[in-house]
Formats: structure tokens, sequence, C-alpha cells
């Protein structure tokens, strides 16, 4: 399309300007050869210089340019990359340790409260024993007491009933005898009164 | 101011004339503008070569970024083989792009809108690649123009059209710059007439083209020396690697 245009562009402009056309005499001035061994000429000088001085002085300057920045890049990135590691293990390592001293800790606790159970268990049995001892030696007292109680309620009752009658008739009757019925008595219902 | 188009391609001599025999190689406009293109290369690649710093300034950037870039794209086109050669491209993309981009200034000389320069360019190319492509693969070089996979009725055909696409390499390459760079030049001259001869009035539209026309080229100047870059690496990879 574009060419179109400038061919269509450059015929009316050509044909507006009529003078153009005798300016115009040789046509392109590119096909024209008077200068065409100059302008080889002096394009393989200046080509060549221009190669010559590019390929062995500027190139392999900018190349090194390059190939040192990457090579810093790469050891930067190297450099990043082992303290990355050495901070990842440090990190490991405090783990690690946070690890071990909880481990420890409950440990620590663990036998601490097994140690107080023990103590507590241990004063608990001798408590529990000697409030046994306690409770044993009071159930013989109390035993001997309940044993003892009958001879002595029978004493009791015979003093008694002797004051009684002594009060009552004024003689003193024969203890034996009051005794006697007492104990009798006492047969018969003692069951009833000590459940024993 | 010159009326004709074409008057901005015309070689004048500069100085003296000088012949070698029967040859005149005179230094003319056309030489100053390689010289002129030339040298901004050196000054501008060698700045950015001098010093050496991890944050590279603007003209070291500049000049790093040219040299991947070529460098990728001769990877990409040809491959490592091609590695001897980043020079050589190197030097002919950034002769081109800068004969072409001081080409742009108004009242410069386009170096490259003429057909000696580019033929003389594209004929060197295609000589220096036809005897790379021969010393590296001897006669094989000569499969180049047998493809594989073709019928053997139509081998004859094929052969013969490998050839001629082969031997218009030189002709194709350099028609192709020139064309561009004249065609457009012309069209950025015709404009900038209409401007003129329309006056105050009408030359405003022409004038807006005119701005178009620049930025368009500038892309094409740069378009142009890739192309010529890349083709030269396309060239290069069939001498290096023979895919046939």
């Amino acid at each position: 399309m574009i060419r179109k245009y400038f061919f269509q562009l450059i015929f009316l402009y050509l044909f507006f300007s009529k003078e153009v056309f005798a300016a115009e005499s040789g046509g392109m001035p590119q096909l024209d050869p008077e200068f065409w061994v100059s302008q080889i000429f002096w394009l393989t000088l200046v080509f060549g210089t221009l190669y010559i001085v590019l390929s062995k002085l500027i190139l392999p300057k900018i190349s090194a340019n390059l190939e040192l920045r990457k090579s810093q890049i790469q050891e930067n990135i190297e450099a990043a990359d082992k303290q990355r590691k050495d901070s990842e293990l440090k990190l490991k390592e405090y783990d690690d340790i946070i690890l071990k001293s909880k481990l420890e800790s409950k440990n620590l606790f663990n036998e601490a409260r097994e140690k107080t159970l023990k103590n507590i268990n241990i004063k608990r049995d001798t408590l529990e024993k000697q409030i046994d001892e306690e409770i044993k030696k009071a159930e013989t007292e109390i035993d001997q007491l309940r044993k003892g109680a009958p001879e002595k309620i029978n004493r009791i009752a015979i003093e008694t009933s002797s004051e009684i009658l002594k009060n009552l008739i004024g003689t003193e009757i024969n203890n034996s005898s009051i005794s006697a019925i007492v104990n009798d008595l006492y047969k018969k219902n003692g069951g009833k009164y000590y459940g024993n | 101011m010159a009326a004709n188009p074409m008057t901005q391609f015309e070689v004048y001599r500069i100085g003296p004339e000088i012949k070698i025999g029967a040859f005149d190689i005179s230094f003319t406009n056309a030489s100053l503008f390689m010289v002129v293109s030339s040298l901004a290369i050196l000054v501008i690649f060698n700045l950015g070569a001098k010093k050496n710093s991890m944050l590279p300034g603007k003209i070291q950037l500049l000049a790093e970024l040219s040299y991947t870039f070529i460098s990728k794209m001769i990877s990409d086109t040809a491959g490592s083989k091609a590695k001897p050669y980043f020079a050589f491209i190197f030097s002919l993309f950034m002769f081109v792009l800068f004969c072409n981009m001081f080409g742009m200034i108004p009242y410069t000389f386009t170096v490259t809108s003429h057909i000696i320069v580019t033929f003389v360019l594209a004929a060197f190319i295609f000589i220096g690649v036809t005897i790379i492509g021969f010393i590296k693969h001897g006669f094989g070089y000569l499969k180049l123009f047998v493809p594989s996979g073709v019928p053997i009725v139509l081998l004859p055909l094929i052969v013969v059209i490998e050839i001629i696409s082969y031997l218009s390499r030189p002709i194709s390459l350099s028609v192709r710059l020139f064309a561009n760079m004249m065609a457009g030049h012309t069209m950025m001259k015709v404009f900038g007439g209409f401007v003129i001869s329309l006056g105050i009035v009408g030359g405003w539209l022409p004038l807006t083209f005119s701005v178009a026309l620049t930025g368009l080229e500038i892309l094409v100047a740069f378009l142009q020396a890739y192309v010529f870059a890349i083709l030269t690496c396309i060239y290069l990879n069939d001498a290096l690697n023979l895919h046939h």
C-alpha cells in the first residue's frame, strides 16, 4: 500500500513540477558509475578499519566486562547461598538445642514429680501404719475395758445393792449371797446389755 | 534547495581529486559519512568498553546491550559455531545501522542508499559464506542445492531453483537495503516538497505526514540493519550447519 502511494506521489510530484524533468538528466544518481570505485575503495577501507578496531580492541573489552560481571554476580550468589545454608544450619542447631532442653526439662519435672510422689507415698504409708497401730492400741484398750466392764458393773451392782439393803434393813448382809444373785442375773441377761 | 527528490543521493567530491591509475578514489560525501558513522560507532563503543563498573552507566549499558543483543541473535540463528564471526556481524550491523541513522538527519547523505555500497557488502558476505561453506564441508556443500525428501522427478527443477535462489542472495540482500533506504528518503523529500509547494494553507497535511514518516523511517533504518545482519546469520548458518 505504502509503496503504491509512494509511486503515485512521485509521479504526481514530477508531473506538477515540470522543471524537475529538466534537472533530472541522469535519473538515479545511484546508477551513475562515476564514483563507484571511490565508494568501493572507501567502504573497504572504512569498514575494514571499523572491523579490525572493533574485533581487536573494543569487543574483547566489552566481552571481558560482561564475563567479569557475570562471574562476580555468580560469586555473590554463591556466597549468599553459602550464608543461607549456614544460617539454616544454625537455625537447625538452635531448634535442636531448644528441643533438647525441652526434653530435659520434661524429664526433670517428671523425676521431681516421681520423687515427691514416692516421698508422699512413703510418708503416707508410715502415717497409716502409725494410725493403724494407734487404732489397734485403742481397740485393745477398748476391748480390755469392755472385758472388764461387766465385772466392774457387777461389783458396783453388788456394792450398791448391799448398800441399799443395809439402808433398808439396817443389817449387814453377806456380800457373797448378793454377788451370787447378781452373777446369776448377769448370766441370765448379760447378753442383752453387753452384746458380746 | 533542490527540488528533485533524487538530488539528495548525488555523490560529489570533497577536496582534491585522488587517482590511482585509471581509478578515481576521491574523498566524497559518501566517504565522509562512512567515516563519520564509523567514528561514531568507535567512540560510543570505546566509551562503553572503557570503564567497568558493577552498575553500568548509560553508554556502557548501551554497548553491553548491543553486544548481548547481537550475540543472542547470532546464537539463535546460526548456533554456537558462528561465534568466530561475531565481530564481523557486529561491525556489519552497527555500520549499516549508523549509516541509516545518520541518513535520517536532514541534509546528510545516506551511505546505504547507494546500490554499490550495499552490493559490495552483500557480495562480500556471499563470497565469504560460500568460501566458508566449501572449507567446512568440501564438495558436500553442494548438497545445499539438493533438499532431502524431494521426489526424484522434481529434483532437476528443485536444484535449478535452489541454485538460482542461492545466486540471487547478494542481489536480494543488497537491493532490499538500498531500495528501502532510497524509497524512504525519496518519500520524505517528496512530502517535504509538498509542504513548500502547498504553502501555509495546505502544507500542514504533508507536514504531519512528514513527521509520521520520520518515525517510520527511523524504524525502517533499524529494521533494515537488523534484517541485513540476520540474513547474514542465516546464510552463515547454511554454510556452517548443513541441514540437507
